[in-house]
């Protein structure tokens, strides 16, 4: 292991260690933490310029419950919700079929197939945006949900296959040579042999999709527009011009913008990181 | 017995063809929803923008065809110029990232007790959305509410206004990105961290090596996947950069802080006009420049794919 492991070092440099990781975390999170302390402070405390101070009253519960209940918040979670939950479910099954397509299969045409898929993921997303918002208006879906969610199905389909096909191509194949030989059929192999050994990499890239689409805030502006369709990423502007300079409603309304990627990430760590540093190691 | 009924045998031919080629059709079965997908919305949209970037065009009336203005316009254009040099400033900066992720993940390579808490509380700026990274960093620049500046004051500097300041502003909305990114680099190479061999590193105990030889000759070597990811990450992560302008200073002050991504947004869909044409002709010069990237990535993973 490297660094030389904690144990094996001068009792001196342990303690050192141990002190010092709580200081760099404190450090390492500050913008954030000073964001948590001004959403639970009272107004007041910014016009009397208390602005780093203890608060001066504890008014978490008043403040959480303006955004809530007070403002346009719930509608654009609900917004998130619905532009992201469809993302997910939509790109992971089209990349799980194209990614059996291009992991089992060996045709003249597949890396450059493969290619494709892994070149359009890397694009600026400014190359496809005047023609992207022209089809969505000319689709009838601009400033929809529907018109969101199939591009984002779309274009998450490039990384999406990406990761299902390099995660194929891991898996021990003479399951489907062995499942040939007795003569299944071929959707029966995928189905039944390939989708079962999938799941780990299923449950990881919906996490991941999940937090890039919820994230997601350039094609949000670019396809919709006020709150019947803006997920909470667009929508937190318009709620800061709401609350114009009432940091603690702002902080508190980012907060809540910010919590559910978090509650995913953290419920769902181990799947998360898989799903991050698949290709970090040989 | 003449009039034998002559069905099976046009269909069993039929049945035999498809039989015959399940492992040459079953594959584009497979593949066709995500490529008309992907076809529909990335493939033709790019051979689009790049017609569109010969044309005047408003977006609603009649576009007219005007050949290369559009990039002659761009030549001239003082904004274009601020922008591009700003798109420098951030593929350089940004890839600050990688080493401060590796130091953070030898930092945080042990196994003390609680370290896996301290490794998710680390990484966890990444999730956040930049929308968010870009509020909290400009409440931590404010002059006068900011935390930024109270610290500066208790050593007696300060105040600065990063974002209000047209020389500062760009390289203050790169460290807010920095946050994530390194974050995103440090799991990486934790990850990387896990998987080096030990038997090398007892081997170059024994020849002597330690502390930065050990890190630069056995350790850094092994770590070369992350290294590449962590690298296709932050050169895609720094080109894309558009999310945190717009909510920080959107694009100000006096345009200073304009990149390609954004100014493209701005020429296309905003208040200072619906110029189709030139946008996309700002959007092809980006695509270009990531074009560059795009075909060394994909040159090393045909390289790799055929090492295998």
């Amino acid at each position: 292991m490297f660094p030389t492991p904690i144990e094996k070092t001068p009792r001196s440099w342990q303690l050192t260690y141990q002190s010092l990781l709580p200081v760099a975390l404190i450090m390492w999170l500050l913008p954030l933490i000073a964001v948590a302390v001004f959403s639970i402070k009272p107004a007041v405390d910014f016009t009397q310029g208390n602005y780093w101070g203890m608060p001066s009253s504890f008014e978490m519960f008043n403040n959480y419950g303006q955004v809530f209940f007070n403002s346009d918040m719930p509608r654009y979670m609900l917004n998130s919700v619905l532009i992201t939950v469809p993302t997910v479910i939509g790109a992971v099954a089209l990349s799980c079929l194209a990614g059996f397509a291009l992991g089992i299969y060996k045709f003249k045409s597949n890396i450059w197939v493969f290619f494709m898929f892994v070149a359009g993921n890397f694009v600026p997303f400014q190359i496809l945006m005047v023609p992207v918002r022209d089809l969505t208006l000319d689709m009838g879906l601009y400033n929809t949900k529907t018109g969101l969610v199939l591009f984002h199905i779309a274009f998450q389909t490039g990384f999406c296959t990406l990761f299902m096909r390099n995660f194929i191509r891991a898996l021990p194949i003479e399951l489907v040579e062995a499942a040939r030989v007795e003569g299944i059929a071929e959707w029966k192999i995928f189905w039944y042999v390939v989708i079962p050994l999938m799941k780990p990499a299923i449950a990881a890239l919906s996490v991941l999709i999940f937090t890039f689409i919820w994230n997601d805030y350039f094609w949000a502006v670019v396809l919709t527009q006020g709150p019947e369709s803006q997920p909470v990423t667009a929508g937190i502007t318009s709620f800061n011009a709401q609350f114009r300079a009432a940091y603690h409603l702002m902080s508190a309304g980012s907060i809540v913008a910010a919590l559910p990627p978090v509650l995913m990430f953290f419920l769902m760590q181990k799947h998360f990181i898989a799903g991050l540093t698949l290709g970090a190691v040989k | 017995m003449t009039n034998a009924p002559a069905v099976p045998v046009t269909s069993a031919p039929q049945r035999g063809w498809y039989k015959r080629n399940e492992i040459a059709v079953t594959p584009w079965l497979f593949l066709a929803p995500a490529i008309l997908f992907f076809a529909f919305y990335v493939i033709w949209p790019i051979y689009q923008s790049i017609a569109i970037s010969f044309y005047d065009w408003d977006g609603l009336g009649e576009a007219r065809f005007v050949g290369m203005a559009n990039y002659v316009e761009l030549m001239d254009d003082s904004a274009f110029e601020v922008s591009l040099w700003n798109n420098l400033k951030w593929l350089l900066f940004y890839l600050l990232a990688i080493p401060g992720g590796l130091f953070i993940a030898l930092f945080l390579n042990q196994t003390v007790t609680g370290i896996r808490i301290y490794k998710s509380l680390f990484f966890f700026p990444f999730v956040l959305s930049q929308v968010v990274v870009g509020l909290v960093f400009s409440w931590f620049y404010l002059p006068n509410e900011g935390l930024l500046n109270g610290i500066l004051g208790l050593v007696g500097l300060g105040p600065i206004n990063v974002l209000g300041d047209p020389t500062m502003a760009t390289y203050g909305i790169i460290a807010a990105g920095l946050w994530p990114q390194t974050a995103y680099c440090m799991i990486l190479y934790l990850t990387g961290l896990n998987a080096v061999d030990p038997e090398q590193i007892e081997a170059g105990r024994l020849d002597g090596a330690k502390g930065w030889k050990m890190l630069w000759y056995i350790i850094i070597p092994q770590l070369k996947p992350a290294t590449f990811i962590a690298f296709v990450v932050t050169i895609i992560g720094a080109l894309r950069s558009f999310d945190l302008i717009s909510i920080m200073t959107n694009g100000g002050p006096f345009g200073q802080t304009r990149v390609l991504s954004f100014y493209m947004f701005e020429k296309a869909l905003s208040e200072y006009g619906f110029r189709m044409g030139y946008g996309a002709a700002i959007a092809v010069v980006l695509f270009l420049i990531m074009l560059v990237f795009i075909a060394y990535f994909l040159w090393s993973m045909w390289a790799e794919e055929k090492g295998r």
